[in-house]
């Protein structure tokens, strides 16, 4: 790759089966039990990922380093939505970047359906391809978090004039375009709806595609309060 | 409906509304100033002279001057809550870029990235 002697700037119109225009873009905070599996699992399929370590007090960071992943690191913790912000900006340095996906640290994503979006999104010529885990039956959720993400959703439709059926999952990808038109200001959780929000205000030609979300004990352990989507709503509403 | 709870709430919500959209200027701080010094006063002539501030009280259909100095004391600190949020919110701000340029400024450009992946597991897809 180093001496190649095709051009620097290719534009193919093929769907990049090697994906090596894809930067994945993982938010790492504190994830040193399972952050090396999944970048190993990502690095089955994507060539480039770049983890942005929160300012974690383990061994995350060297981890992932180890596992394969390019590591931006926050000197101090800023929150989910800041370190995905800083993932895409990342990605948007390198001129090769065709796709941008952004992909959770607690291995509840399956690369597959990651690689799937990608695909899609370069056949399709959309701008982003949202993860959702209410298009087909598989993904399992507890009721009380069922019913709270379908309010969420409710809402995002209501204030957006989307029409998504999950608001709140962490696997997406974006094109060049849809990643440049992104400004994530929300620094913690409401970074999802704001997503949705700038994207439903642009032109960007979106689609939603059925992912398996996988509630591990680990993923669980780690995951959202349900009084979180208290936060994530005052956020929302005052700016 | 009392001249007080009409008046409160007005002035309640013009606060919230105010402090929430507009950005926080020098014209907003002047305001808040002018405020806080009104409350100030009010709170000094209670002291001296409640029975004065006790007929102010009255005429806008309030019991006691103790009560007036009551609401006017949520109201401030209504709008203290507000644009201390605010600040807060623009101090992150700032933060969050500081953190993010420096992070980026020290990680390997993407370039480089791509030079030592060169025989990643993708290659061999």
């Amino acid at each position: 790759m180093t001496t190649s002697a095709h051009s620097p700037a290719p534009a193919p119109a093929d769907p990049d089966p090697g994906f090596d225009g894809t930067w994945v873009v993982v938010p790492l905070f504190c994830e040193a039990a399972v952050i090396g599996d999944v970048v190993h699992g990502l690095r089955t399929r994507f060539r480039h990922v770049v983890c942005v370590d929160d300012g974690s007090g383990d061994d995350s960071a060297a981890r992932a380093r180890a596992a394969g992943a390019v590591v931006v690191r926050h000197a101090v913790n800023l929150g989910q939505g800041a370190a995905l912000q800083t993932g895409i900006a990342y990605a948007l340095r390198d001129p090769l970047t065709r796709s941008v996906v952004t992909f959770d640290a607690d291995g509840q994503h399956r690369v597959e359906d990651a690689a799937a979006m990608v695909t899609r999104l370069h056949a399709e010529d959309l701008d982003v391809v949202f993860g959702t885990r209410f298009l087909d039956g598989r993904t399992e959720l507890d009721p009380v978090r069922r019913l709270v993400l379908r309010a969420a959703v409710v809402y995002t439709n209501r204030t957006t004039g989307m029409r998504l059926t999950d608001a709140h999952n962490g696997l997406r990808v974006f094109s060049r375009r849809g990643a440049q038109a992104l400004r994530i200001r929300h620094n913690r959780m409401a970074h999802a709806s704001e997503i949705v929000h700038q994207v439903g205000r642009s032109d960007l030609r979106w689609a939603e595609q059925p992912v398996h979300v996988l509630y591990t004990d680990y993923s669980r352990s780690k995951g959202q309060s349900l009084l979180n989507s208290v936060n994530i709503l005052v956020e929302t509403l005052l700016g | 409906m009392l001249v007080i709870q009409v008046l409160l709430l007005v002035v309640v919500l013009v606060v919230g509304v105010l402090l929430v959209r507009s950005t926080a200027g020098a014209r907003h701080q002047a305001v808040r100033r002018l405020l806080l010094g009104a409350l100030v006063a009010l709170a000094v002539a209670s002291i001296l002279v409640p029975t004065a501030v006790t007929a102010v009280a009255n005429v806008v259909g309030v019991g006691r001057g103790a009560d007036l100095l009551l609401y006017g004391l949520v109201v401030a600190f209504l709008g203290f809550v507000v644009s201390s949020y605010r600040r807060s919110r623009a101090l992150e701000e700032t933060v969050t870029q500081l953190a993010r340029r420096l992070a980026l400024d020290e990680a390997p450009t993407p370039e480089q990235a791509r030079h030592h992946e060169g025989d990643g597991p993708a290659a061999g897809a």
